[in-house]
Parts: C-alpha cells; sequence; structure tokens
C-alpha cells in the first residue's frame, strides 16, 4: 500500500497562500494534457457516443439507419442473448480465478525467492507476447486435440470423466468445450496478472515477514496476515485487467469452442460483421460495459483498494 | 534453585556464523544476564546484527548453541522463541494501524482481549491518542517507540534492539536513550542493544561488549572499559586515547611501577594496569585519556608535582567547545597527542606553536601490546561521529 494519506489524515492540512505564478506556467499543464486529451476524445470518447448513437437508431444497410430513440433494442438484445452474456462472465471469472491461482505462487517465487533468475524469469512471463495471440491461440487447437498427448493423459488419468460428469467436456474430447475455451483464456491473460502481482509483491519490504515471524506468526499466518493483504492492490488490479478483457473477448471461443460455447464477444462481432444489424451489436456492448463496470465497483469497494498497483 | 539465578540469561555457546568464505561471527561465549541492559558495541560489519539476529532465530547460527535459561532454542523457528525483536527500520506492518500493530503478537498467541494491554502500553510509550494512526502518519520517533511497544506487549524473556536509534536525529535520539532506559528499568526485561554509537551504548547498557571483525574484543562495565581497554581497538573506539609507543626499562614485578621510556622521557605505569605479558615484552604502548592529561606551558615546567609523567611537545591546533578546549600537541614522543583541558583557568599563553609539558597522574596510564595495530578502531569512531 502506498504512503499517501488516507481517509484518516488528522484535520486538514492548512495550504499556505502561493503567489500566483505567471499565466504563461500555469497553463504549462493543460499544454502538456492536450496530446492525451485529444487521444481520448477521437479514440475513445466519439467512438462511445457514435456507439451511443447507433444502439438507439432502427433501420437496414440498404434503407440506412435513423436515430429513432428505439430503446427496445436493448431489451430484444438482452432477452435473445442473456445466455452468451452470463457465459462470458462465468468463463472470464473462471479464468480469472485460475490465473490468479497460478499467477500467485509464480510471482511471490519471482520476487522473494528467484534472486538472481528473477529477470530471466519476468522475460519468460512475457516472451509469449513475441508471438501472435492469434499463433498461440491456434497452438492450443493442437494441444487441446484429440489424441493428443495432454488429452490421453487427462483419458488416461480418468479426469475427463469427471470434467465430463461437470459438464466443461464431452466424452473424450476437451477442444470444443467450455474447458477449451476456459484454458485459452486462462493462458492468455496469465501476464497480465502476473506481472502486477509481482510488483505489488516486490515492493513489500523483506522485514515485514521478519517482524511477523518475530511476533509469533508461523509462515502461514504470517502469509495470511501480512503478505497477501499487503498484495492486495496487485489483485485486484490483476484481476481486473484479466477479467475486463476476458469478459470481452471472442478468439478463445471462436477457435477453441463451439456453437455451445459462444461469449457475448462473438455475438457482437457477428452482429457487426455478418448479420450487419448495428444496433444490436452496439446495444450488446453497452450492456456488456454497464454490467462489467457494476461488478468492477462493486468489486473495488470491497476489496478495499484506494490505489491500483 | 538454579533455574533462579540463570533463569533468564541468555547463553551463547560456539556461536559462529559464516557465508561461503566469509565469516560473519567468529565462534563466540556470551552471557547476557538476567534483566541487564546489554550493548553489542562495534563499527558496521563487526558482526553485531548477526549475532542479534541469530539469537531472534532470523539467522541459523553456523555452530554452537543458544541458550534461554536453561531451555536451547538453537534450532526453534523465530515465531516460536520467547524473543522478540525492535528492528532497525521498524518494520510496522503499514496495512494496520497503531494499536493493531501493538496487538499483533498477543494475537497471534491466541489472545482474544487485547485491548487493556495494548491501551497500557500505549501509555507507557506516550502514544495514548495515537491508536487509530496508520504508521506513515506518525514521526520517526513515534514509529520508534510503537516498535518498542509492540515488542514488549508481549513480555519477552529478551528485547532484541537493532539499532533502534540509527535513523533518528541526535538530540530525539539522546531523549530516546534515556526513554529506553526508563522502560527498561520499569519492566525489567533483559535488552540486548546493538549499536554503533559508543556513547550510545555507554549511556545505556550495564554491560557493553566491543565488537570487531567478528569477535568480541573485551566485555565489561561501560566505565571499566573506558578506563581499562584491554586492546588498541577498544582504545579508540570507546572515546579517544592517546597511544605512545614505549621501550620497557624496568618491568617491575606485581602491582610495581612499570618504567618505560618514550621520546627520551620516561613514564611510569601502574604494574596492575597491564598484563605480565605486556610488559615483558620490550616494547609497549602507554595509553592516556585526554581529559586526564593537564597542559602546562614550558616556563612554567617547574612548579609541576614530581611523580608526575611529564611529555614535552608543541601546540599544534586548538579548539574552544565550549566546556572545554581540545588540544592536539605534537612531542618527540608522539604525534598529534590529544589534550582535553576544562575551561576553568584559561591560559592565553596556551595557543599553536607554544612550547608545553603535558603532564598526568600515572596512575591514569594503561598498557597496551605494542604489537596492535595502534590505529585500530580511529577511523570508524570519526564516520559515526
Amino acid at each position: 500500500m502506498s504512503t499517501t494519506l488516507t481517509k484518516e489524515a488528522p484535520g486538514p492540512v492548512e495550504e499556505p497562500i502561493l503567489r500566483k505564478p505567471p499565466t504563461r506556467k500555469r497553463l504549462v499543464p493543460y499544454w502538456l494534457l492536450l496530446p492525451g486529451i485529444l487521444w481520448l476524445l477521437v479514440f475513445f470518447a466519439l467512438p462511445l457516443v457514435y456507439q451511443a448513437s447507433t444502439s438507439v437508431q432502427t433501420g437496414s444497410l440498404e434503407e440506412g439507419f435513423q436515430v429513432t430513440w428505439h430503446f427496445q433494442t436493448y431489451v430484444d438484445a438482452f432477452t435473445e442473448y442473456w445466455p452468451q452474456l452470463l457465459r462470458s462472465l462465468l468463463y472470464a471469472g473462471t479464468a480469472t480465478l485460475l490465473c490468479l491461482l497460478l499467477g500467485y505462487p509464480l510471482a511471490y517465487l519471482i520476487a522473494f525467492k528467484a534472486g538472481r533468475w528473477r529477470n530471466l524469469l519476468l522475460v519468460l512471463v512475457i516472451a509469449p507476447f513475441f508471438t501472435s495471440f492469434l499463433i498461440r491461440t491456434l497452438a492450443w487447437k493442437t494441444i487441446l486435440a484429440d489424441d493428443s498427448l495432454v488429452v490421453d493423459a487427462l483419458n488416461a488419468l480418468h479426469l475427463l470423466d469427471v470434467t465430463s460428469w461437470l459438464g466443461w467436456t464431452e466424452g473424450e474430447r476437451v477442444l470444443a468445450t467450455p474447458m477449451a475455451v476456459v484454458c485459452g483464456l486462462t493462458y492468455n491473460f496469465l501476464p497480465f496478472m502476473i506481472l502486477p502481482l509481482y510488483t505489488s509483491l516486490e515492493r513489500i519490504d523483506g522485514r515485514l515477514h521478519e517482524a511477523a515471524q518475530d511476533l509469533y506468526a508461523s509462515p502461514a499466518t504470517t502469509f495470511r496476515k501480512v503478505t497477501f493483504p499487503l498484495s492486495m492492490p496487485g489483485v485486484v488490479s490483476g484481476t481486473l485487467l484479466t477479467f475486463i478483457p476476458a469478459s470481452g473477448d471472442y478468439v478463445n471461443a471462436e477457435l477453441l469452442g463451439s456453437t455451445d460455447t459462444k461469449m457475448i464477444g462473438n455475438v457482437i462481432q457477428s452482429q457487426f460483421l455478418r448479420v450487419l444489424d448495428y444496433p444490436t451489436a452496439a446495444a450488446l456492448s453497452f450492456i456488456l460495459m454497464a454490467i462489467v463496470l457494476l461488478m468492477v465497483t462493486v468489486y473495488i469497494r470491497k476489496a478495499g483498494t484506494e490505489d491500483l498497483v | 534453585m538454579t533455574e533462579n539465578t540463570t533463569g533468564g540469561d541468555v547463553r551463547l555457546t560456539g556461536i559462529s556464523k559464516t557465508y561461503g568464505s566469509f565469516t560473519a561471527v567468529h565462534p563466540l561465549d556470551l552471557t547476557v544476564p538476567q534483566g541487564s541492559f546489554f550493548a553489542l558495541l562495534g563499527a558496521s560489519g563487526c558482526g553485531k546484527t548477526t549475532t542479534l539476529r541469530m539469537i531472534a532465530g532470523l539467522e541459523d547460527p553456523s555452530t554452537g548453541t543458544i541458550f534461554l535459561g536453561d531451555r536451547d532454542v538453537t534450532d526453534l523457528p523465530p515465531y516460536k522463541r520467547p524473543v522478540n525483536t525492535v528492528f532497525q527500520s521498524y518494520a510496522l506492518f503499514p496495512h494496520m494501524d497503531i494499536s493493531e500493530n501493538i496487538a499483533f503478537g498477543l494475537r497471534r498467541r491466541g489472545i482474544k482481549s487485547v485491548k487493556k494491554q495494548v491501551d497500557d502500553m500505549l501509555e507507557l510509550v506516550q502514544l495514548g491518542d495515537k491508536a487509530r494512526h496508520k504508521p506513515h502518519q506518525l514521526s520517526g520517533g513515534q514509529q520508534q517507540r510503537v516498535a518498542v511497544a509492540r515488542a514488549l506487549i508481549n513480555h519477552p524473556q529478551v528485547l532484541l534492539l537493532d539499532e533502534p536509534l540509527g535513523a533518528l536525529d541526535l538530540k530525539l535520539r539522546r531523549q530516546m536513550q534515556l526513554e529506553l532506559k526508563r522502560i527498561q528499568t520499569e519492566v525489567g526485561i533483559t535488552f540486548v542493544h546493538v549499536t554503533h554509537d559508543q556513547e550510545e551504548a555507554m549511556t545505556m547498557a550495564d554491560q557493553v561488549a566491543v565488537m570487531n571483525g567478528g569477535r568480541v574484543e573485551q566485555l565489561g562495565a561501560p566505565a571499566d572499559l573506558y578506563e581499562n581497554p584491554r586492546t588498541t581497538f577498544v582504545a579508540n573506539f570507546l572515546g579517544t586515547s592517546n597511544l605512545i609507543e614505549a621501550e620497557v626499562v624496568e618491568t617491575g614485578s606485581g602491582s610495581a611501577d612499570v618504567v618505560v621510556t618514550a621520546g627520551g622521557g620516561k613514564l611510569r605505569l601502574p604494574g596492575d594496569r597491564c598484563t605480565d605479558a605486556v610488559r615483558q615484552g620490550g616494547k609497549l604502548l602507554v595509553g592516556v585519556r585526554p581529559e586526564k592529561i593537564s597542559l602546562a606551558h614550558a616556563d612554567d615546567a617547574g612548579s609541576i608535582a614530581d611523580g608526575r609523567n611529564r611529555v614535552t611537545g608543541r601546540i599544534v591546533d586548538s579548539s574552544f567547545i565550549g566546556v572545554s578546549t581540545q588540544y592536539v600537541v605534537n612531542s618527540p614522543a608522539g604525534a598529534e597527542l590529544q589534550v582535553y583541558e576544562q575551561n576553568v583557568e584559561r591560559d592565553a599563553r596556551l595557543r599553536p606553536g607554544a612550547e608545553v609539558v603535558l603532564h598526568w597522574n600515572p596512575a591514569h596510564t594503561f598498557g597496551l601490546d605494542a604489537a596492535q595495530d595502534i590505529d585500530a578502531g580511529v577511523e570508524t569512531v570519526e564516520d559515526a561521529a
């Protein structure tokens, strides 16, 4: 946690009366902000407004679309595609949890135990980014293909019986099942979990561990009471960086899934590019955004962190 | 009833620590009596902190055994030792407020109702109004007191202090020294205090172990160490000493005076202030503390009482520091001898360039083995100051 003053700070600090700096100097911060603000305006705010207007339009590609304030599109889109929405949140949530379970021990190892291997391990975490996202996801098609080494091994261990029973896989197949999609999501977003976790853990003063152990805390208690609470900023930002893009992802479901594992990203993509029903696609985008925003707000409130990373 | 006499002593037997080929602490035996304020004094890298960390269990000794009372704790992990540490950087938990920090140890031992004890402890360190503050909202001195409270609330058998005052400014440090001493007297727990500040060690501790290069050079009460240093390191590290190389003329015997010559003049020192081995060596180092020396102008040499040790020389530097004036005198016996004169009656003739006679009572003279490095421990004092 940072050392910035929090709400409990004693009394308001009285600002000394400062002489006003010359106008030119006062404008410098605004000039520095300008490129960023322009970028945000052109590539975020304007498209957002454009999408918002699209979502309340009616018409067809041939006749052209008109803004008719047709909010019914939202209701229709939600009624028709809520299973995909729910599935997206479920898959993204599961992948985020898996990322946390896989990433935390690794980040912990790199931060506290790796010694001179630390930099090498960090490079290895980022190394997959040197290959295209698509190629890596396609590679998982081979990894999870029928009769591949992994699937055979899972079969031999009868683990697929369990996952089939849970509905994650189908028979002796892994590809084109929910598990394949979640595996792909987990794999692709793992570095986004590890890096914030690592930064957060790495900043923890090792002497705090010693102090905790000196004060009768066993290693497990030290982790529970000191290390984990202090790594919360990393946990929060890592889960956000994983969950938000994962919930809108469509590549993993497209390449590793089947028609039964379509996520909301796939629906939006096909509405935009194949069905050419722009209003429905835009409305679905906004519904997803609203849900994610709501969940994130509740989550941050619960996690109680004021500073991310 | 033996457990009453050694009940809470900390005993280190043959404790050593090596990192690869580097020996941080050579095998040492040390007993810290129960209820005492014990200081481990030395320059950085002398092994004092490593020794402390081995007592805390944060470092595994390479050889040897650690006893707390009659209990062998060598293989106990830190969280099972009845010992608490005040860390140099305080190591307060930044995500907990002050009272949670202080209650940490009690809670870990499953004590549920901690409020009363925490309040008492906050009172003891005079931070009653800061219970709900976070550590970063406190000043260095306050954080330091929280660190002490967090350790003391557990009533450890031994409290270990790892340079706890190092980060404080001089004035606050002096204040905290008295504060810690007061707390120690109040709670009666054994304190082991690591410091590089000889003044701090001498003002606070009942017993001081001076460490150098991973070894204990000398152990004793502060006054004893100061008056009877046994090595040049202790002589130079604790305060300042004038060490003069001399040839033994009369070895004496028992407590009879040893007579030596240095720079053409004769000096005497009590036989019981140097070991037999030293006086038989032919050569020795004559030591005398600067404040024990009186300074007379060469013209007044005749009025100096008989039987005092005399050294003639010339003042090369003098600095007025209020209560005293510090002179640096070059003489045939040795260069840059230090003399501290109380500013009672100042002799205007004692200026740089003046010919003077240094004289002192032979009883204040000690003899050291001449085979040692005469400057051992000198630079470190300047670094620390």
